[in-house]
């Protein structure tokens, strides 16, 4: 158990720099995942944290050690990989005692540890197995196992359900959110999926070209963007972004865009003021808009022609246009939509995001 | 349909195929037939009555026994053997550091290194033993085997390192990390993890480094001159050709008898030495 402290961390490679000044204070016990596109830096943080990757310049500590010259053996720490890693000429039982065999642990305190996280697991079937016949899902479980025999101050996960089909990732999913509140050991888990990092995290990071962009709860990430990346990157289907101007009618402010007008919600009114007169992003969710009824107030709704139609079961994604703008919504499946029907959607005014053009700052 | 395709398959490829194989054994199959034929049938005109080139009548392991009593044959075979167990030993050893530097640690130079090594195994061995003589007649080495055991790393150690090299890059690189998270040195990763996966890697290179000593020939006809001290490769050709005699039954009984060893080596560890060329690990 231990808290991870990383300050102005950096990391360059010969031409690329990787990492840029990130600061992150992993708290004891919590479940932090990291996400962001290939190339983010999301990967080469994590194995600078488990000492697989020098550190350019800054600083790492785990619980109350500056590990930054540790070699990777004396952090304490366990990692899960993408590939499992599985040692292919030992079996499963000295696949999972190997760490402990390494720190010359007593024979009997191997074979209880590795009963316990056998059980756990339920993987006491396969103990005596080779890693080639044993299924994807099932060296997933030995690979988890193979960390938490040792009792590790953190754990480091680099895409671990990476290389399983569908819906043993949801499966596996649920149990490595299980296992940690069962063990509630620290942990930094690396994705590139966001459907992962929200259902598994206590908190996300989002980064982006070595950035952090956004540290947050998963639904404060989802409601309260820090930028148009994050917006972006967090939700599926991603936000619709549309260029819009503000300017001033009636004594209220709109924003305005061939083929579309709404009202600025009085929340984001104040903000937008100076923006006056310029262009900006707006952005909504696909699921905070519907079909209009006549009760919706017409200053936050607006006419589009449809374009596709994807019928998912639970819900209908439609790809519409408003003008020139395309925009995708999420309806109820008893909506009935056809190619080049008309529709008039609403939007739901408390919603709506705004992000500055040229810092996509989040206004 | 069917038919016509089974007769391609005969044209294409049974026939071919048959031809191939023949082509191949036939020479190991004369020099089986030669070495068990008696002086009488080997030395007898082809235009002789009852001559049967292709087989014998009166079979006889009289050359055999020749070659034992007669000549330094099994010394032969004992220093063939010395020097190609120690020199693919030190070739093994050098090549498994070497491949693992060069496919796993970043340092400077690190592809110039390699291509170099690679560059040193080109030079031929017609060149290199003009200046390899000199430094083996300095070091007072000639005529010992010792003056093969040190002049055949200069064609195995590059050899088995880059075959070793290419070995270690298909080994995924994450299981020695997770060795060395799991409480191992980078050395002790490399022995415990990666040389015990890499051991086809190991073995083929130890089997071509070994079968390429045995054969050795020319080190060994310019290092070694005494009889006792020679390889089987000198030694048939320069004892059992004496002035334009050629003594056939005992040169292929020798031939033979020096091929059985490699051809054993081969048999053994072949599935090994196939995955060890093509490469292949699965996690």
């Amino acid at each position: 158990m231990a808290q991870v402290m990383m300050k102005d961390l950096n990391k360059k490679y010969d031409e690329v720099h990787a990492v840029k000044d990130v600061n992150l204070h992993i708290r004891d016990k919590e479940f932090v995942v990291l996400v962001g596109p290939s190339g983010c830096g999301k990967s080469t943080t994590l194995r600078m944290v488990a000492g697989l990757e020098e550190i350019t310049a800054g600083e790492i500590s785990i619980g109350d050690r500056i590990v930054n010259d540790l070699p990777p053996k004396d952090r304490d720490i366990a990692m899960v990989f993408q590939n499992y890693a599985l040692y292919p000429h030992m079996t499963v039982y000295d696949n999972m005692a190997f760490g402990l065999k390494m720190r010359k642990f007593p024979k009997t305190e191997i074979a209880k540890r590795v009963g316990e996280a056998a059980e756990i697991l339920g993987i006491q079937e396969l103990l005596k197995r080779k890693p080639r016949q044993l299924s994807g899902g099932q060296r997933q479980r030995v690979a988890v196992g193979r960390a938490i025999v040792r009792h590790p101050q953190v754990f480091l996960f680099d895409e671990p359900l990476s290389n399983l089909d569908a819906k043993l990732r949801v499966q596996m999913r649920v149990e490595l959110k299980r296992l940690h509140d069962r063990l509630e050991t620290t942990a930094i888990y690396v994705t590139h999926d966001q459907v992962e990092a929200m259902t598994l995290g206590d908190r996300v990071v989002v980064m982006k070209d070595g950035w952090i962009q956004q540290v947050g709860e998963p639904l404060e990430l989802y409601g309260h963007p820090a930028n148009r990346f994050v917006a972006g990157f967090i939700g599926s289907p991603s936000m619709n972004f549309v260029e819009m101007t503000v300017a001033d009618a009636n004594g209220a402010l709109w924003a305005d865009t061939p083929g579309l007008r709404v009202k600025v919600p009085p929340a984001s009114a104040a903000r937008l003021g100076p923006y006056k007169g310029q262009r900006v992003t707006l952005g909504i969710r696909p699921e905070d808009l519907r079909v209009a009824t006549g009760a919706d107030a017409a200053d936050y709704s607006f006419d589009t022609v449809v374009e596709v139609v994807e019928p998912l079961g639970s819900e209908i994604l439609l790809d519409l246009k408003a003008g020139p703008n395309v925009i995708v919504a999420r309806v109820d499946p008893t909506v009935r939509a056809k190619h080049q029907d008309k529709m008039r959607l609403s939007l739901h005014p408390e919603r709506v995001h705004f992000f500055d053009n040229k810092t996509e700052l989040a206004i | 349909m069917l038919i016509e395709r089974r007769w391609k398959k005969w044209v294409f490829f049974y026939i071919p195929l048959t031809i191939f194989v023949l082509g191949t054994l036939f020479p190991f199959y004369w020099m089986l037939v030669t070495a068990i034929r008696p002086d009488a049938e080997l030395y007898r005109s082809w235009r002789a009555v009852n001559n049967a080139p292709f087989w014998t009548v009166q079979p006889t392991l009289e050359h055999f026994r020749d070659l034992m009593e007669k000549t330094t044959f099994p010394r032969w075979l004992w220093n063939t053997f010395f020097i190609a167990v120690i020199s693919t030993g030190i070739s093994l050893a050098c090549g498994l550091l070497a491949g693992y530097a060069l496919a796993r640690l970043k340092f400077p130079m690190a592809g110039a290194l390699g291509t170099s090594i690679f560059v040193t195994y080109l030079v031929p061995p017609t060149l290199l033993f003009i200046p390899l003589a000199d430094i083996i007649r300095d070091l007072q080495l000639g005529n010992t085997p010792w003056a093969l055991i040190l002049t055949y790393p200069t064609f195995l150690i590059p050899f088995s390192t880059w075959l070793l090299m290419g070995y270690f890059k298909t080994i995924p690189k994450e299981l020695e990390e997770c060795a060395r998270i799991d409480g191992a040195t980078r050395f002790g990763a490399m022995t415990r993890i990666i040389f015990p996966i890499a051991v086809p890697g190991i073995l083929s290179a130890g089997i071509f480094a070994f079968t390429l000593s045995w054969n050795e020939f020319i080190y060994a006809l310019i290092f070694l001159s005494s009889p006792e001290r020679k390889t089987v490769p000198v030694g048939v050709v320069s004892e059992l050709i004496r002035g334009d005699i050629y003594f056939w039954g005992q040169l292929m009984a020798g031939a033979l008898l020096g091929s059985i060893p490699v051809a054993l080596v081969y048999s053994f560890f072949v599935e090994y030495y196939v995955t060890g060329l093509t490469g292949s690990v699965k996690g």
